[in-house]
């Protein structure tokens, strides 16, 4: 059992949670997730890690309460409370270096976060960092409090510029508009933006790719399908990449963002629509049920 | 075999026979009438997902055994990969002796409510019985498979398991890579040597193929439960959620003091046909299907929260046990079509002889030589079509199976939503490739010595599907004791480490 340490909300529907799971915090390296399953009914689900802690043994993963599973999640399980099974770490770790560059080139990296891919963003950011890039991180949401991580990737970037969508905090605007300013800004002073790295929902990975394709900047996405084991054993999670269908488990989690067939993959991402709205909606029902039933049991243990 | 063949003594001639076994002259016996368990009917078992065949009752499987003849150059034994004394288990059957009859199957296989179930009977031990000969019909020989499932099932139910006996402990750890049907019987068999087993398991329950792969209604999970627990109180220690190569190494688990290891990680990727649309909705490999389906538990969907798509026309792509139990789990998912596409005609088709069966009697529509040419999407990118092209059979290939040649023009189209790909498997390079001084072949699986099933790295040993390709679950067995037993002879023959290493990942 993987226990929880620290649970605490980080924004709307958002929480964090720190586990014990001392062999994947041992291993994991930047870019890296694990298939988690919270209890022995549920699906075993990809969550990308946010951060580890080797002394602690600790990993953290950021949810966003969006499935019955992840809902559960935020909802029925809290401090000192287990998850069934955290399996990993998986996937290859992001590859340090500015691709068709020297190993030794040291050079800007752009970090594009969308939403709580800044989570998962936030261990390359650092990587990055450590290896000697300089990190400019654009950080955006729909509004201020969908805004995660903030405070810890300024820390972890050289600068940080944040936006949402409706100007209730940072700049007003799309991170596709934050990223083309910086690559702008970067080449009028004779610098340039060496590598974009874009993680967050599939559609902002799709337009920061098409953002970058003009200035000829290399891209990586981090992509985050629907998996069963995520080892390379059912396939469920290929993605056409160049016109072939990659794993985003073995192959991935990271592609080049300008030969990924987005509208495929989010097409994919819809398969079990109607099942998890099902899900849903019985997760729902049966909470309702107890919770007419609780007060009840509560009232007679107090008579 | 035919169904019109199939006779059913009343119970008074089955005691009858049992009584006068003695006085059977070997023609006798040969000429006995074969011994047919009863099934569930095919329209009522498409709707639950119970195991189909019923067991031999006792006194069916003595009068079934009394028509073994004995035969002194044994071809069971010869056919079976594990060579089970199948003469000898027979004889005590027949006797009674159910309980002599078991652990006389135990010496050579640990595991037989599991090999009675799914081992290729007609291409092992039945292949060259006597009395198939006799009948002229290889659905005649001796029942060998459902008597050991009977025998096995007796001992869980009725007799009480006898767990084999460990051995005095030799300080000597041995980390078993895989929880399948490899790894379990080398499992087993470290134990009973003596050494600490521990096997590591990246999915969150033991079985591997076993429990994701075969559906409940050819092998209870139950059954495979029973037999993991079985290890567990022989001492034998499960890490869930591990997977070697990714949370820890092979080298790591050297430098924690294990003292050989056993790779038995199998054949677990699965292979795409590369026609054009299978990146559609609704395409599936075999392998998620059913991994979603069994391990997962999309039966009981949405009790369980793992979906998988149920739609009312499906095709299923391949000939080979694992295409018969996606055919066969999609009528059970609620499909009213199910169309089988496989290249050749039925007589390459390497599935066992009883799942061809059971999935027509179920009304799966076999389309031999058939070749997928395309998947066919509508608009919103969901299958409306699988797109054939029909074969005929050209010359035979290297592995003597005549080959499938297209017939030029010849198309169809299957109308179906869902398509589910089972042509086979590659060996899971998780392992070759993060280990190194492991030598694998063309195929990608491990070259090992024949003998000691030892790879090309010292104290590091491996077999199943990872050595020997898609094979069967028998076979994967026969390689599990077989390491287990060379193990123990590498083991004893080194010299024991100083101290035991710090443990820093295992505690």
């Amino acid at each position: 059992m993987f226990r929880i340490l620290v649970k605490k909300p980080l924004g709307e529907n958002v929480s964090l949670f720190e586990i014990e799971a001392p062999r994947v915090a041992r291993r994991h390296r930047a870019g890296q997730f694990v298939m988690v399953r919270p209890h022995a009914s549920s699906e075993r689900i990809p969550l990308t890690i946010a951060d580890v802690d080797r002394d602690a043994g600790t990993i953290t993963l950021v949810v966003q309460a969006v499935g019955k599973t992840t809902i559960e999640m935020t909802e029925e399980f809290g401090e000192g409370d287990s998850f069934a099974n955290v399996a990993g770490p998986l996937g290859n770790p992001t590859h340090i270096v500015i691709p068709g560059k020297p190993e030794d080139f040291r050079g800007t990296v752009a970090c594009v976060a969308g939403g709580i891919g800044a989570a998962p963003m936030l261990p390359i950011a650092r990587a990055f960092r450590e290896a000697g890039h300089e990190v400019v991180t654009v950080l955006g949401a729909r509004r201020k409090d969908l805004l995660v991580f903030e405070d810890r990737l300024g820390e972890a970037s050289h600068e940080l510029r944040v936006c949402t969508d409706d100007g209730s905090h940072g700049q007003k605007g799309f991170v596709t508009d934050a990223l083309k300013n910086a690559i702008e800004d970067r080449r009028s002073r004779g610098g340039d933006i060496h590598l974009a790295i874009a993680i967050g929902p599939p559609l902002m990975m799709k337009f920061c790719s098409k953002t970058t394709e003009p200035y000829g900047v290399p891209t990586l996405v981090s992509l985050n399908t629907i998996m069963v084991d995520g080892t390379g054993m059912c396939g469920g999670c290929r993605v056409m990449v160049d016109g072939v269908a990659r794993y985003v488990c073995v192959d991935g989690p990271e592609f080049d963002g300008h030969r990924v067939d987005f509208d495929g993959m989010m097409r994919r991402q819809a398969m079990y629509k109607p099942e998890e709205a099902a899900s849903l909606a019985r997760y729902r029902e049966q909470k309702h049920t107890c919770r007419l039933e609780a007060p009840a049991a509560a009232s007679e243990a107090e008579a | 075999m035919s169904d019109e063949k199939r006779t059913n003594p009343s119970p008074g001639e089955l005691e009858a026979r049992i009584e006068s076994r003695g006085a059977l002259t070997p023609r006798q016996r040969g000429q006995l009438p074969k011994i047919f368990w009863a099934e569930q009917d095919p329209a009522e078992r498409v709707k639950n997902i119970r195991e189909v065949p019923f067991a031999y009752t006792a006194v069916q499987a003595r009068a079934e055994a009394v028509r073994c003849l004995s035969c002194k150059n044994e071809p069971c034994v010869t056919g079976c990969p594990v060579g089970v004394d199948v003469p000898g288990f027979l004889k005590l059957v027949a006797e009674g002796d159910f309980r002599g009859a078991i652990r006389l199957i135990k010496e050579t296989n640990l595991l037989p409510a599991i090999c009675g179930r799914v081992c290729p009977q007609e291409s092992q031990c039945q292949e060259n019985c006597m009395v198939a000969k006799v009948h002229k019909d290889l659905g005649f020989a001796v029942s060998v498979g459902k008597i050991e499932a009977f025998l096995a099932d007796w001992e869980r139910e009725v007799g009480g398991v006898e767990l084999p006996e460990v051995g005095a402990p030799t300080g000597r750890r041995v980390a078993i890579i895989g929880a399948g049907p490899s790894g379990l019987t080398c499992a087993g068999d470290l134990r009973r040597f003596g050494h600490e087993a521990v096997v590591f398991e990246a999915f969150h329950k033991a079985g591997g193929v076993l429990v994701y792969g075969i559906p409940e209604f050819r092998l209870p999970k139950s059954i495979v439960q029973a037999e993991v627990d079985n290890l567990s109180k022989m001492g034998v220690r499960f890490e869930f959620d591990t997977i070697v190569g990714q949370t820890f190494t092979v080298d790591d688990l050297f430098e924690e003091g294990f003292d050989a290891v056993y790779v038995a990680t199998g054949a677990g990727l699965p292979y795409f046909v590369n026609v054009p649309g299978e990146d559609l909705n609704g395409v599936y490999s075999a392998n998620e299907y059913l991994t979603r389906a069994n391990l997962m538990g999309a039966y009981r969907f949405p009790e369980e929260d793992t979906p998988v798509l149920r739609r009312d026309r499906v095709a299923v792509l391949g000939g080979g046990n694992v295409a018969m139990d996606a055919a066969r789990s999609a009528l059970r998912l609620g499909a009213s079509k199910v169309y089988l596409v496989y290249r050749r005609s039925r007589a390459e088709m390497p599935a066992r002889v009883e799942e061809v069966h059971h999935a027509e009697q179920e009304g799966v529509e076999f389309r031999m030589l058939c070749a997928p040419v395309e998947i066919l999407g509508e608009s919103d990118g969901w299958v409306r079509a699988l797109k054939v092209q029909r074969c005929e059979l050209g010359e035979p290939d290297d592995k003597g199976r005549r080959r499938p040649v297209p017939i030029e023009g010849a198309y169809e189209e299957l109308p179906v939503e869902i398509v589910i790909e089972a042509i086979g498997n590659g060996p899971n390079p998780l392992i070759p490739k993060t280990t190194a001084g492991l030598t694998t072949t063309r195929h990608g699986t491990l070259v090992v010595d024949e003998n000691t099933m030892m790879t090309t790295r010292k104290g590091v040993f491996a077999g199943g599907d990872i050595v020997a390709g898609a094979s069967t679950v028998i076979l994967a067995m026969g390689h599990g004791r077989k390491a287990a037993a060379a193990i123990d002879v590498y083991l004893r023959a080194e010299a024991p480490k100083s101290a035991s290493a710090p443990q820093t990942f295992l505690t």
